[in-house]
């Protein structure tokens, strides 16, 4: 266990080392630094101190050290666009996006596992066709437009919840929720429903086909040939085996979360990371983009490692043999 | 040969496959009865319909297959049109099954003694506590070691063999009259085999519970089995005694199938082989099944399929017999 | 009674073996016949959401090819347009114009049009992507199969650290980066090649990896190892030998991920780093027109809209059933 917990952190370092190297090629070589910071009418002399000032003259290695130095510091640098330390701005902005992808991910596992399972069982009944439809649908259109779709007929249709915004927002010490008052909820109820819709359409896909295939295994034919009732089987014997490689899949999403929580914070104007991530490439701000990138890495990394270890735990077949069946 | 009523009584069971192109017919008009406490072996080769056979008297076909004719008494109550939760309760408490491979058998994530205990708690009505207690015992009665403290263990922590023996607690652990047992030890080392057929047939005869022993593996038929029931195509060809069967054998097929097993001691002759290959379900001949492959085949083999007629001590569907009993008549 | 078996070496004579296929190419006719009659056909026909799915695509698909000549105007076309026609709801409602069919947008471009127009260029985005994917996965996954060794991990390493990611984050980031480096020489046109190569990129990973399985397979079988032994180079032996292997999975893989590809064309231009407004296409329109949603111009938004939506749902409908038709587990 231990081995497997060590090679994984070792590969996970060297995922980070390759993707600071892309965020430090991007933050040194695309554009000018000095030619973002200053203005039109900075002297050449001045421009050139300002070179030497910013360590811009170094061997490439030392500034890359640095840059790695200044990263693990969270010292990202500053914006162009906004002028201000990014480590601010992202620090301002995450609780927002955190929020709202833990809304997404609590809407994809709280509907999708009971959907999967209902459609797994009663193949064929017409209540699962059209969880299937609904699925399809959720899996087909594009992430943005299932937002404007919901916002035409909550917001402006029925004129229930907001379009845009967080709502009333509870200063918390360094954490500003919206959670906190129903102003705020209520602005989260769209953007999560579009986020997490993708997920829980994958949720209860991979519920169902897991299902499907389990109960087709040779042990649920025995518990059968036992005489075991369905109900034990379906949610016992059958339920359990789905849910293990169900849960690591779920674990997965939540990255995915993050990143497509740019596309709905796009849509619902929700001052989040992916917002500012938006931004800053429609500016060329590329210290935000390096620093996102960064930070989107490390979670995914982290998000991965995680679950491996989890997944490691919970099947017993794994703890003993060091692999599966 | 007992004036009793026998446990299980098939009659003219059939069993079909709808498919895209045609209905296939797996089980064509069989027929057979088990006594209380007696083994039939059902043998023949892969695909002549034994494990449907057997899986349609517990009521485990998988859609879309599905019975089509015919009827199964158990007990003398009819069990092949149960609705499904009376057949559930008959399933482990009067009819047990136990299938191929140990491995697949058993659920990985749940401990042996869960899946015992929740085995005998649905059909007795015993406590947690009383449960545990008898599962030990079963399990030290199969033969494993140190039950007490294995039981909490996992299956994949067994061998091949120990699992098996874990399969045969579970499915006789509430205790039923029938056993189904479809190729037990096809899956096993040889040098197992042999111990967990022994442990089948003790297991069975202390409990008094009937058994249907399929398998293609004549040997373990002859020596486990009272009586055996040959198999082709779908349909029984030869049924009797086993040391009648075995010795004296009326079908054509039957003669092919003795034949090819090897013996140790005696003359060292050739093994023979059937020429041709049992058919597929989408092309059965006509009349016998078998004629294609039979050097003595006449015209009324290959137009009429032959009835069950007794041959000797025993009983066999083909012309022959009808014939050679005739001329003796 | 006679010995009614033949004496002849070896066991009882197994059950007739599964039907195999005769590997390599059948003859022309009896191929055609055997497809009419395939499964595959037959859960087509079966499913009549299918059916309905690929005509629906198809439709679409000949629309936005004969754009040029079915739409009743060229949005392109800067001079043609008035400001005066904006705005102008579609031809049903009150205040329309039977020329503007389906309405106009904010700049006066006739709504049908530029749909036609724009589901064309998402299209050409989408197939010169998932070409470029298949390019650049297929090569590097042969060679990476064949090879072995060290490129085999160098690149598998590669392709493990662009999966972490989603491939519309990757997107993003190469299209950003595109867009930074070319800031001031930005043509409307290079947009087009920007995108192809942003969404290219981020797919090629899946081509590789079962490509490469693929060869890694076929590289041990005794024709490869023949074809080395005269001394075919290996160059030829991936593309001549191992390919035809591989076109398969790599057909199903390309055709959901076309679907795909269109949608992030789409989502790359909804979010304002895609196709410009002045070329738009569905992504952008609907982002234009999400802007007029509150001020009662919906058909700004739900024409492109829905032909959007209809094309994702067709295509992906399509993609679900090949995947299942042609996944044996399921038969």
């Amino acid at each position: 266990m231990l081995a497997f917990a060590i090679r994984r952190l070792f590969e996970a370092a060297l995922v980070m080392v390759t993707v600071a190297l892309i965020a430090f090629t991007l933050f040194r070589f695309v554009g000018d630094p000095v030619n973002q910071m200053v203005g039109q009418d900075t002297s050449i002399e001045d421009r050139l101190k300002l070179r030497e000032e910013l360590g811009l003259n170094d061997p490439i290695v030392v500034q890359f050290g640095r840059f790695l130095a200044n990263a693990s510091r969270l010292d990202f640098g500053i914006s162009y666009q906004m002028k201000q330390p990014v480590t601010s701005i992202i620090a301002e902005r995450f609780p927002a996006t955190l929020e709202l992808a833990l809304a997404a991910a609590l809407f994809a596992i709280a509907l999708g596992i009971p959907m999967g399972v209902y459609t797994g069982i009663h193949r064929d009944s017409w209540l699962s066709k059209v969880f299937l439809t609904v699925s399809l649908i959720g899996v087909s259109l594009p992430t943005f437009l299932i937002g404007i779709l919901l916002i035409y007929v909550f917001s402006v249709w029925l004129g229930l919840l907001p379009s845009f915004g967080r709502g009333e927002v509870v200063d918390l010490g360094l954490w500003r929720t919206g959670l906190l008052t129903l102003s705020g909820l209520k602005a989260l109820i769209l953007p999560a429903v579009t986020l997490g819709l993708f997920q829980m359409t994958l949720v209860t896909r991979l519920v169902r086909s897991e299902m499907l295939e389990v109960l087709r295994t040779d042990y649920i034919k025995f518990a059968r040939a036992r005489g075991l009732p369905e109900r034990s089987i379906n949610f016992g014997h059958a339920l359990r085996n789905t849910l293990v490689p169900v849960i690591t899949v779920i674990g997965l999403q939540l990255g995915a979360i993050i990143a497509f929580a740019i596309i709905t914070e796009t849509v619902f104007q929700w001052p989040g990371m992916g917002l500012m991530f938006i931004q800053a490439v429609q500016n060329a701000d590329i210290p935000v983009m390096a620093a996102y990138l960064l930070l989107v890495a490390f979670l995914f990394v982290f998000i991965n490692f995680v679950v491996d270890l989890v997944y490691v735990r919970i099947d017993p077949r794994i703890r003993i043999f060091g692999r599966a069946g | 040969m007992a004036a009793t009523e026998p446990l299980l009584s098939v009659r003219n069971l059939k069993v079909v496959f709808p498919t895209r192109r045609a209905t296939l017919t797996a089980v064509d008009g069989v027929s057979f009865d088990i006594a209380a406490g007696e083994v039939l072996g059902v043998v023949g080769e892969s695909g002549a319909g034994k494990s449907l056979t057997g899986a349609a008297i517990i009521g485990l076909l998988e859609p879309p297959g599905r019975i089509a004719g015919g009827e199964v008494h158990l007990g003398g109550r009819r069990i092949d049109n149960l609705p499904p939760e009376e057949m559930r309760k008959m399933r482990g408490k009067r009819i047990g099954m136990v299938f191929q491979d140990p491995l697949t058998s058993l659920n990985p994530l749940y401990r042996i003694g869960e899946q015992i205990i929740e085995t005998i708690r649905t059909h007795l009505r015993v406590s947690e506590a009383e449960a545990r207690e008898r599962a030990v015992a079963l399990l030290q009665e199969v033969g494993i070691q140190g039950a007490r403290a294995r039981i909490d263990s996992y299956p994949h922590a067994f061998s091949g063999g120990m699992r098996q023996r874990v399969v045969l607690a579970l499915a006789l652990c509430a205790e039923p009259d029938l056993l189904i047992a479809d190729e037990p030890t096809t899956a096993l080392d040889v040098s197992i085999q042999a111990q967990i057929i022994a442990l089948l047939k003790r297991l069975c005869r202390e409990r008094g519970t009937a058994v249907m022993l399929i398998t293609h593996d004549m040997g373990v038929i002859a020596e486990t089995a009272d009586r055996v029931a040959v198999m082709y195509a779908g349909r029984i060809v030869e049924i009797g005694p086993v040391r009648d069967v075995i010795k004296h054998p009326h079908h054509p097929y039957t003669r092919g199938l003795m034949g090819a097993i090897p013996t140790t001691g005696g003359q060292a002759s050739r093994l023979v082989q059937i020429p041709g290959a049992m058919p597929r379900l989408g092309s059965i001949p006509s009349g016998c099944a078998f004629h294609p492959r039979c050097s003595h085949a006449f015209d009324r083999c290959r137009t009429e399929r032959p009835e069950i007629m007794p041959a000797g001590d025993s009983k066999a569907a083909c012309w022959l017999v009808g014939q050679n009993a005739e001329a003796v008549a | 009674m006679n010995d009614p078996t033949h004496v002849t070496d070896g066991m009882l004579a197994p059950s007739a073996p599964a039907e195999r296929e005769t590997p390599g190419p059948a003859p022309a006719r009896s191929r055609l016949a055997a497809f009419l009659d395939s499964d595959l056909l037959h859960s087509f026909l079966r499913s009549k959401l299918v059916v309905v799915a690929a005509l629906l695509t198809a439709l679409i698909f000949v629309a936005a090819f004969l754009s040029p000549v079915i739409a009743p105007h060229d949005p392109y076309d800067l001079r043609s347009l008035s400001l005066l026609d904006a705005n102008t709801p579609p031809a049903w409602a009150q205040g329309g114009d039977a020329k503007y069919l389906l309405g106009t947008d904010d700049q006066g471009r006739d709504i049908l049009s530029t749909i036609l127009y724009g589901t064309r260029s998402s299209l050409e985005i989408g197939f010169c992507s998932v070409l470029l994917a298949i390019a650049l996965g297929l090569s590097l996954g042969l060679w990476a199969g064949y090879a072995g060794g060290r490129v085999d991990t160098v690149i598998m390493r590669i392709a493990d650290v662009q999966l972490t990611f989603p491939a519309i984050l990757t997107a993003l980031l190469i299209d950003g980066v595109a867009l930074a480096i070319l800031k001031h020489q930005t043509a409307e046109g290079s947009k087009f090649w920007i995108l192809v190569l942003a969404i290219g990129l981020s797919f090629w990973v899946q081509y590789a990896r079962t490509v490469r399985g693929v060869t890694l397979v076929e590289r041990n079988k005794e024709y490869v190892e023949a074809a080395r032994l005269i001394g075919i180079g290996p160059v030829k032996i991936m593309f001549q030998h191992i390919l035809p292997n591989v076109l398969g999975p790599v057909l199903v893989i390309a055709t959901i991920n076309l679907a795909l590809a269109i949608i992030t064309e789409a989502t790359l231009s909804f979010l304002g780093v895609g196709l410009p407004p002045t070329e738009p296409s569905l992504g952008t329109m609907i982002q234009i027109g999400n802007r007029y949603l509150f001020s009662g111009s919906w058909w700004m938004v739900a024409f492109p809209g829905i032909t959007l939506g209809l094309l994702a749902l067709a295509v992906n409908l399509l993609g679900d059933w090949l995947r299942d038709a042609l996944n044996p587990k399921l038969r």
